[in-house]
């Protein structure tokens, strides 16, 4: 197995920051804000690896800094400290040492994203198709036709009416939202996607079929994922390895299943009780 | 002949901190499994048995003891220290796990979530389908069954996809959890049958078994875990 990701100490403060901030803040200190000035400490010393293909589940309670980790891989937001290793096939990126150029082109053509908010994914000013051609022109494809014929097969293959691709997805049901922003994150076929509680907020039964996805997604293309959620029964049937976070530190790693069948930790235990 | 799996002392307590109780589980258990025979594990309720299978295929985390694992490649491999990569890369091709309950995608087809594991190993859908299909006829799964999810199932009729879907992929050692708990005699019957033959095709078993006949009929080696011990109370205060 290759490696496609290596990141190491990763940090995160919003705020000024002080020479105090990490040492007053993290689950022992039940905290996330500094006392002496205030910043928050979104993320702290967040190490992981990711094999290519495979799925990495982070979990844990609103705020405790799971969106902070792939929005800093994604380019969203600038880490405060910390390295971040992008292996992809001969090369290698330094994800924070990267001009705005290079991030961009990786943005574009290499990594995905889906939010869980599809305003921050998509363009509601077009299309379904149109959003997809955006991100195909990105890349190296300018064909008229052929962009037209990739966006559809896309939105097929993500269970979106091709009657509808001419439809502004502003029109559409919030699980037909995160489809097309699926659609939109694979139009390159990146070897890397985020993704971001995409399944919050709708029916079980909607959420079963983009889970479904997912994996029917994950199994034909290899694509490693990064998927981040508060929902255990998400993270138990996507991803093969866990990290659980709390106030910005990585608390508990391993096995999806030993860590919601043999949590060694307090928090995860609470954590996992209470989701039964 | 060297066995395929060696646990040697192996012991698993569960430390619960909200609750401060140390529970015990198994205790000092040493086995061997070789391929092409199936080992027993017996005891009375709440011994360990199901912990065992959990430590081997690390859903538990073994607290001591060793279990050696001799892979494909002849390698010698202590499962209780293997990291995670390792052991995601040994349950896709070496070891199955034959869980007491079926976990499977809601949307997908009996016959889907059979071949599921041929298909994550690089069969073809189609041919993947063709075996399916084979075992989910040779264990008396009506066929009216094969295109519905199984979610809706009877228990002996879920029991009987996950067994298959453990019998598929042909690992080099399977754990089997109570495959037949919830069976009734003539379909247990039926179960033996596909269990003989893996094992004649050189499959490596370990197996925890409601019915002692089934032990009777299908195990080389027999292991009798102790009775349970009782929690004890955990004094500690705890940073998480
Ligand atoms: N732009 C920001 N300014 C100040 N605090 C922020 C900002 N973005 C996130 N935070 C804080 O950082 C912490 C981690 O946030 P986030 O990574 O979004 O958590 P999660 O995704 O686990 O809910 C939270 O306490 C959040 O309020
Ligand atoms: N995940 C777990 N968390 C806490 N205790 C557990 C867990 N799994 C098993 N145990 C405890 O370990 C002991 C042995 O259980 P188990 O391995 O299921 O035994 P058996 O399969 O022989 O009935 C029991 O006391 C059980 O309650
Ligand atoms: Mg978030
Ligand atoms: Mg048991
Ligand atoms: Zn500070």
């Amino acid at each position: 197995m290759n490696k496609i990701l290596e990141v190491r100490n990763l940090s995160k403060i919003h705020g000024r920051g002080c020479p105090q901030c990490f040492d007053t803040t993290g689950p022992a200190q039940d905290t996330n804000i500094c006392p002496h000035c205030g910043s928050v400490v979104a993320a702290h010393d967040v190490s992981f690896d990711l094999y290519a293909g495979e799925i990495l589940g982070i979990m844990g309670e609103s705020g405790s800094g799971k969106s902070t980790v792939v929005k800093t891989l994604f380019f969203d937001e600038t880490p405060t400290a910390g390295e971040a290793v992008f292996f992809d096939g001969d090369a290698q990126y330094e994800l924070f040492s990267l001009n705005a150029a290079q991030s961009r082109w990786l943005r574009n053509h290499r990594f995905g994203m889906v939010y869980q908010n599809p305003h921050l994914g998509l363009n509601f000013n077009v299309s379904a198709g149109g959003n997809i051609a955006e991100r195909l022109l990105m890349s190296d494809i300018a064909h008229y036709g052929e962009i037209r014929s990739r966006a559809k097969a896309l939105l097929a293959r993500t269970e979106v009416l091709p009657e509808r691709m001419d439809e502004s997805p502003k029109r559409f049901s919030g699980g037909m939202q995160q489809r097309v922003q699926i659609a939109k994150a694979l139009a390159t076929r990146p070897p890397l996607l985020f993704l971001d509680e995409v399944t919050t907020g709708l029916d079980l039964s909607v959420q079963a079929r983009i889970l479904d996805l997912i994996l029917e997604i994950q199994q034909e293309l290899s694509t490693a994922m990064i998927v981040v959620t508060h929902d255990l029964g998400v993270i138990r049937l996507l991803a093969g390895r866990t990290l659980v976070m709390r106030y910005g530190r990585v608390i508990e790693a391993g096995l999806t299943d030993q860590i919601l069948e043999d949590p060694q930790y307090a928090y995860t235990q609470r954590l996992v009780a209470s989701a039964l | 002949m060297e066995p395929i799996l060696r646990v040697d002392g192996l012991s698993k307590h569960f430390q619960l901190h909200e609750q401060q109780k140390l529970i015990p589980s198994c205790i000092n258990v040493s086995l061997e499994v070789y391929s092409g025979q199936l080992t027993a594990l017996i005891g009375p309720t709440g011994a360990g048995k199901s912990s065992v299978l959990k430590c081997v295929y690390r859903t538990y985390l073994p607290s001591s003891g060793r279990i050696l694992f001799f892979d494909a490649k002849g390698r010698e491999i202590d499962l209780a220290l293997a990291s995670e990569h390792q052991m995601l890369e040994l349950r896709s091709r070496e070891i199955g796990f034959v869980t007491q309950f079926l976990h499977c995608l809601p949307r997908k087809s009996a016959l889907d979530v059979v071949s599921e594991p041929l298909v994550a190993r690089g069969a073809g859908r189609e041919s993947a389908r063709e075996k399916a299909a084979e075992l989910l006829a040779m264990l008396n799964v009506p066929e009216r069954l094969w295109g519905v999810p199984p979610a809706t199932f009877s228990g002996g009729e879920k029991q009987r996809i996950n067994l298959a879907r453990g019998l598929i992929a042909r690992p080099r050692l399977l754990l089997l959890d109570e495959p037949t708990a919830s069976l009734d005699p003539a379909t247990t019957d039926r179960v033996v049958e596909p269990i003989e033959t893996i094992k004649a095709e050189g499959v490596a078993m370990l197996a925890i078994f409601h019915h002692p006949e089934l032990v009777r009929r299908l195990a080389d080696r027999v292991v009798e875990l102790a009775p349970p011990v009782v929690a004890t109370e955990l004094l500690e205060t705890c940073a998480h």
